[in-house]
């Protein structure tokens, strides 16, 4: 039995690096040119974020001077305003810089508490099944039975507005999808032989769970993840327009729209600029996942 | 009629796959003839380009294939030069198609008639009226129980066999020339499987269509056709009539197949299977020369690796054709395997003993509303009475189609479920009503577990060396982590595989080195017993025989007890000393793997050896089809399990009292026929003595 | 078949009297507070107190829970304190008037996004469908506050063809309409499409178009009779529980439009604490989407030959 898979080395090999898989990983996403377009913008909005408290910005909640076009000069003559002032005065391009640190920290905040809601929701519906899946997917049911502007109105309302209480109406709202498809997804995967390969040689529910299940999960969830952040950006502009959002004075981009439509005739741009952050951010995430989701069907 | 034309010529086709890795050539310079009435066999294994010839006949390849060079003539006309239209009237009128799913490939939504009657619409403008009738008649043609339920049923309400016997009415509606069958039985159950090989060798003597067969069992190719061709990596190496080829094989590749499958006369003692070693190069790294040659024994440098190998005639045997340079010089009889004699530890003392087991579900809909309305429990008798013992370092089969319970038991075995009833005796202790995770870790790694499918038989997350060192650490075997990165590492040795597989993730794997693993991982423990449940029935021929190989060098130096669960006889009287036959739950026969492959038979038994495909032209068989399909565990017949089918039932009895267990010393035979008329049964396999010499 | 909508419909109960008790709680609980909100928020303990029993309040919590249910059962919401008039005669126009704006985007959405899905579909990686695919994600990614502030800005301040509010303030005029159902296809159609063309797709692919094709069929009749009937199937439901996310959008696009529907009455009695109002509000949306879901169960069943016979 002279195999060519069974010339055994009796030398102990070196464990490969990391490195080249990370490497691969970006050789895949480049060959997407729609994944691409949205890593740049999504990477673009972060770096602005970052970058916000080192940017050469005026104050984004100082009133300077009221309805300035793009481009215009201040009256010092010297200071530009890059995108204009709002109807108060203030500088759109700080406002949104430092809306965009603003709805990109909460927006991960909550899709991150969301997450971890949901998957051990749905790891344990589908893995213990049973009265477990039951009683989650009961749960589930009811708040999946909101339609979700509702929902977080009753919770926001009720709560008061508040980072904290946006993050728990999120996680409110999310959790129970998140949790439907880990179910499913859980539900395939504990039918593999490795599954009963653990089982067999006694390994308890939570190892079972946690290390052998979700981690061939990961595929599909990294791809919800992004359209959930993308969601949870809406989520909160919209909030933020609807008056139920962070609470002012601090620069928001649904509530910058909301102050800007009424005196819409005289600073179009101060609505128009907020609307097309929200939807290159969103656009970003929704692309990035799109190009991901391809990229995991290839091979 | 000597020159009569062929129906089909594929002439130095060539067909590729363009993705974005570049082109692969999937068929190279292929040659196919298919004369009036003939029956041609494609055969090899999976990868060689089979079905891939087969869709590229009826130029359906997808949007990345494309016939690259050559031509394909159907009664003379190029195929590959026809437009859409032309191309739509032959297909499903002069050439029809039965696929390997038949569950996939009948419209779930659409009754089975109405898909039926598409074909006589579409291509003979008949009406409705005729179109129906047409379709009811040949459902009846194709012998299916109440052909008008059928035409109304949709594909899912009716039984595998069923569909694939639909599909077939399908394609003959329209009264085909060329008929081509793409693995029309890989996944239906042995004794189904033998209903539609008879149906299919009535259809060529019915209707005198021709057929080209695709498959990659070397039985069934035998059972159905007359010339055969033999594919590897995109070539065909070997061409001519089935008997022919078969007793006098000319290529090494061909040869290799045969020495690997497990033929009446194999024993893995006396004269083990020889494994094709290496593995099947993928198209883009085929080597020059012979594409074989890597793997092959009579591989010389300098000849066999020089440019294009032609097929050549073999000379003194018209029509055999094949792909090699030193077919003449090889010395075949000395290529015969020869005989061994590797002694076998002597089976030890009593390891694991099942007394009277039982296994019921409920199944009910867990919700609450069934809850609080209380009802819709059913039972499923999973297993019945089951008993035998397994003694140390023996191979106990246990054979059944699907449904007959032999994946429950082994679940019962190793505590994923617990037993309804009965025991389960590992070294002196009952099992069977601790489920696994209260069983001790000492205990559980005496009991473990080889799994059928490759493909997740290992979790993809993990490197293979995290996944065997967890279990080498969870069975206390070592714990300090150096000493079990060793243990891995000599487990690796052990199954064959090179030690810098413990870095890889499966998905780098081949199925066969997964398997290995698979059974690595199952020995890390060094258990008295290991479970195979069908360790080898997803891989190809030559790699069965080297994991087959492995598993029993492994159980032979361990002197570890295997209880090998398998639907595949010819394997299991190669590999078994003792046998046990499952059907609905029920034992129904029981004892040495010779007493069971030989009178008195339990008529299951006798039904399942007629069955299975062996590919041996000096093997006579009698010749035994069941009738309609293996019953639901949901809703089993009363009295015998097996009265809905066995054709000696004798009466009333069967249908009413479950049959008494006959004994003949060891050997158990669970039936109603008297002991001394099971004595008189004929054996279903005799094996004529070799034309010629031996 | 019967007994699977009968247990669905169980379900929708079951969902119904859970949510309406969980409401109950969050907004009724707090007896006190109510009356605030009631008497306003300058009224004295004893002017709360003196109401509460007036109103009842001082019965156990499950007795006046289970009255309130009642009364809802029967229309009665009890009063609006910002309107000052039965909660029910503000509920039904104001369903009327979303009803309207509903149907519109229906009638719209569901033909541009099938026939766009099953296009796309069809011939994956087609210059087509990725035409096609990437409009539906870039539509989807505007969300309708942002989707309505561009085509203002457009249409309204820039072109002046359209009203920028549709408060109806003169009757029913049909242009006002115009706006907020584009706002709410824009952003709707992408994903119902997107469902379409994934399961048109995968429906493509399957053995069972080849075996159609394989048999001679006609490209047409494949597509019609073959892969439309099977491909359908998802985008039905997902159709139906869009009325779910509708139900959100309005919210948004009726605050923006100052259109006189549900959700601006809702919207509105949320940021007024009027609770009674916000409750038979909550409980109608809720409703509706519970009743969606099971239309939606029930419709897959009835589309799916594989359930319906088992």
């Amino acid at each position: 039995m002279a195999t060519v898979e069974s010339t055994a080395a009796s030398a102990t090999p070196a464990a490969p690096s990391r490195l080249g898989a990370l490497l691969h990983a970006i050789g895949l996403l480049r060959e997407s040119r729609i994944a691409m377009l949205g890593t740049f913008l999504v990477l673009f909005w972060v770096a602005m974020a970052l970058l916000a408290p080192v940017l050469p910005l005026l104050d984004p909640n100082t009133p300077l001077e009221p309805f300035k076009g793009p481009g215009d000069l201040a009256r010092d003559g010297e200071t530009v305003f890059w995108l204009g002032t709002d109807h108060k005065g203030r500088d759109v391009l700080a406002r949104l810089i430092w809306g965009s640190q603003r709805v990109l920290v909460w927006a991960t905040l909550a899709t991150a508490v969301a997450y971890v809601v949901g998957m051990l929701m749905g790891v344990a519906a589908g893995y213990l099944g049973g009265w477990w899946d039951e009683a989650i997917s009961f749960v589930a049911n009811v708040l999946l039975s909101f339609p979700v502007m509702v929902l977080y109105i009753v919770i926001i309302s009720a709560l008061g507005a508040s980072g904290a209480n946006i993050v728990l109406a999120v996680t409110f709202a999310s959790a129970p999808g998140i949790m439907r498809i880990v179910r499913g997804l859980v539900l395939d995967l504990k039918t593999r032989d490795y599954i009963f390969a653990a089982q067999t040689r006694g390994e308890g529910a939570w190892w079972i769970m946690l290390v052998e299940l979700l981690p061939n999960a990961r595929g599909p969830l990294i791809v919800d993840a992004c359209l959930r952040l993308g969601y949870t950006v809406i989520t909160i502009a919209m909030l933020g327009f609807l008056g139920l959002g962070l609470p002012p004075p601090d620069p928001d981009w649904g509530a910058m729209i909301a102050e800007a439509v009424p005196t819409g005739a005289f600073a179009l741009h101060a609505m128009v600029v907020p609307a097309m952050a929200v939807s290159s951010l969103v656009l970003g995430f929704n692309l990035l996942a799109d190009g991901l989701r391809e990229i995991s069907l290839r091979d | 009629m000597a020159a009569a034309q062929p129906i089909l010529e594929c002439e130095k086709l060539n067909i590729s796959y363009f993705t974005r890795a570049g082109e692969i050539p999937a068929v190279v310079d292929f040659d196919l003839k298919v004369m009036p009435g003939e029956a041609v066999g494609i055969v090899g294994e999976s990868g060689c380009g089979k079905s891939t010839v087969a869709l590229a006949i009826m130029q359906y390849m997808g949007k990345n294939g494309r016939i690259v060079r050559g031509s394909i003539r159907y009664k003379g006309r190029d195929m590959t030069r026809m437009s859409e239209e032309e191309l739509r009237q032959l297909r499903g009128s002069d050439i029809a198609m039965v696929y390997q799913e038949p569950m996939a490939s009948l419209n779930p939504s659409m009754q089975v008639g109405r898909q039926l009657m598409e074909v006589p619409l579409v291509h003979e403008q008949v009406s409705e009226a005729e179109a129906r009738e047409r379709s009811l008649e040949m459902l009846t043609n194709v012998r299916l129980p109440d052909p008008r339920r059928i035409f109304d049923a949709y594909p899912h309400q009716i039984s595998g066999g069923q569909q694939q016997r639909v599909v077939i009415a399908m394609a003959l509606l329209s009264n085909p020339s060329l008929l081509i069958l793409d693995e029309p039985t890989t996944a239906l159950d042995v004794t189904v499987e033998a209903g539609i090989v008879d149906l299919i060798n009535q259809i060529s003597e019915k209707f005198g269509t021709s057929m080209i067969y695709i498959s990659h069992n070397l039985g069934l190719i035998m059972e159905t056709c007359d010339r055969i061709t033999v594919m590897y990596s995109g070539e065909a190496v070997e061409v001519g009539e089935v008997a022919e080829v078969f007793d006098h094989m000319r290529h090494p590749y061909t040869r290799g197949l045969f020495s690997s499958i497990p033929l009446p006369g194999a024993d893995k003692n006396a004269r083990p299977l020889i494994a094709i070693p290496g593995q099947l190069p993928l198209p883009h790294q085929r080597p020059r020369g012979c594409y074989f040659g890597p793997r092959c024994g009579y591989f010389q440098p300098g000849r066999c690796d020089q440019g294009l190998i032609p097929m050549t005639g073999v000379a003194g045997s018209p029509g055999h054709d094949v792909r090699c340079v030193r077919y003449a010089e090889i010395d075949w009889e000395a290529a015969k395997p020869k005989r061994q004699n590797t002694v076998p530890p002597p089976p030890g003392p009593v390891v694991l003993e099942v007394q009277n087991l039982k296994k019921y579900y409920e199944i009910s809909d867990g919700s609450v509303m069934a809850l609080i309305r209380g009802g819709g429990v059913r039972t499923v008798k999973a297993n019945e009475q089951l008993d035998f013992v397994a003694r140390e370092a023996e191979t106990v089969a246990i054979v059944g189609e699907s449904g007959c319970g032999k994946s429950t038991f082994a679940k019962v075995v190793m505590g994923l479920e617990t037993a309804t009833e009965g025991r389960v005796v590992l070294n002196g202790k009952d099992l069977a009503q601790t489920p696994v995770q209260r069983r001790r870790p000492q205990t559980v790694g005496l009991l473990q577990m080889v799994f059928q499918n490759p493909f997740d038989t290992l979790n993809p997350s993990h490197s293979i060396g995290a996944q065997i060192g967890r279990v080498v650490k969870k069975f206390g075997v070592e714990s300090d982590p150096r000493k079990i990165r060793q243990r891995v590492f000599e487990l690796l040795d052990t199954v064959k595989l090179p030690r810098d597989f413990y870095y890889r993730k499966p998905r780098q794997l081949s199925g066969g080195q997964k398997q290995r693993v698979g059974i690595a991982r199952a020995f890390a423990g060094n258990p008295k017993v290991v479970v195979a449940d069908e360790p080898v029935s997803a891989l190809d021929v030559s790699v069965q025989a080297a994991v087959t190989q492995l598993l029993t060098e492994i159980q032979n130096t361990n002197k570890t007890t295997l209880l090998f669960i398998s639907h595949d006889l010819s394997l299991v009287r190669y590999l078994a000393d003792r046998v046990v036959v499952m059907y609905l739950g029920y034992i129904v026969e029981q004892g040495t793997t010779d007493e069971v492959f030989a009178p008195p038979y339990h008529p299951y038994t006798e039904a399942l050896l007629s069955a299975v495909p062996i590919a041996d032209t000096r093997v006579k068989k009698k010749h035994i089809v069941l009738q309609g399909d293996i019953p639901s565990a949901v809703n089993p017949p009363p009295g015998c399990p097996f009265q809905t089918r066995c054709p000696r039932k004798l009466g009333a009895i069967c249908e009413t009292e479950l049959p008494p267990v006959r004994t003949f010393g060891e050997h158990r035979i669970l039936c109603h026929i008297e002991p001394a008329e099971l004595l008189k049964m004929e054996p279903v396999i005799q094996i004529l003595p070799e034309r010629g010499a031996a | 078949m019967l007994i699977l909508a009968a247990r669905r419909f169980g379900a929708m109960i079951a969902i119904m009297a859970v949510i309406s008790f969980i409401l109950f709680v969050i907004f009724e609980s707090d007896k006190l507070g109510v009356a605030g909100k009631v008497l306003g928020p300058y009224s004295s303990l004893e002017q709360r107190e003196l109401w509460l029993e007036q109103n009842g309040y001082n019965e156990p919590f499950l007795t006046r829970y289970l009255a309130w249910v009642g009364r809802a059962l029967t229309g009665d919401f009890g009063q609006s304190i910002r309107f000052k008039a039965p909660v029910a005669d503000l509920l039904w126009p104001r369903l009327g008037n979303t009803g309207i704006l509903a149907l519109c985007v229906f009638a719209l959405m569901i033909p541009l996004s099938l026939t766009l899905g099953v296009l796309a579909g069809m011939r994956e990686g087609s210059w087509l469908d990725r035409t096609i695919s990437f409009g539906s994600i870039l539509t989807t990614s505007i969300p309708e506050f942002a989707s309505a502030t561009f085509l203002v800005a457009i249409f309204v301040f820039k072109l002046g063809w359209l009203p920028g509010t549709s408060s109806m303030t003169g009757g029913f005029n049909p242009v006002e309409l115009v706006l907020p159902v584009l706002v709410l296809v824009l952003y709707d159609f992408g994903y119902v499409a997107r469902m379409t063309r994934a399961s048109m797709a995968e429906v493509m692919t399957s053995q069972y178009i080849r075996t159609a094709v394989l048999k001679g069929l006609p490209h047409r009749q494949v597509i019609l009779r073959h892969a439309l009937r099977n491909a359908l199937i998802a985008p039905f439901t997902v159709i139906v529980l869009q009325l779910n996310w509708l139900l959100s959008g309005v919210i948004v696009v009726e605050v923006f439009f100052a259109y006189k529907g549900f959700g601006k009455l809702l919207y509105d009695a949320a940021t007024f604490g009027d609770i009674f109002l916000l409750q038979a509000c909550t409980m109608v949306a809720v409703f509706v989407a519970v009743f969606s879901q099971f239309i939606s169960d029930v419709g897959y069943t009835l589309l799916n030959p594989r359930i319906r016979f088992n």
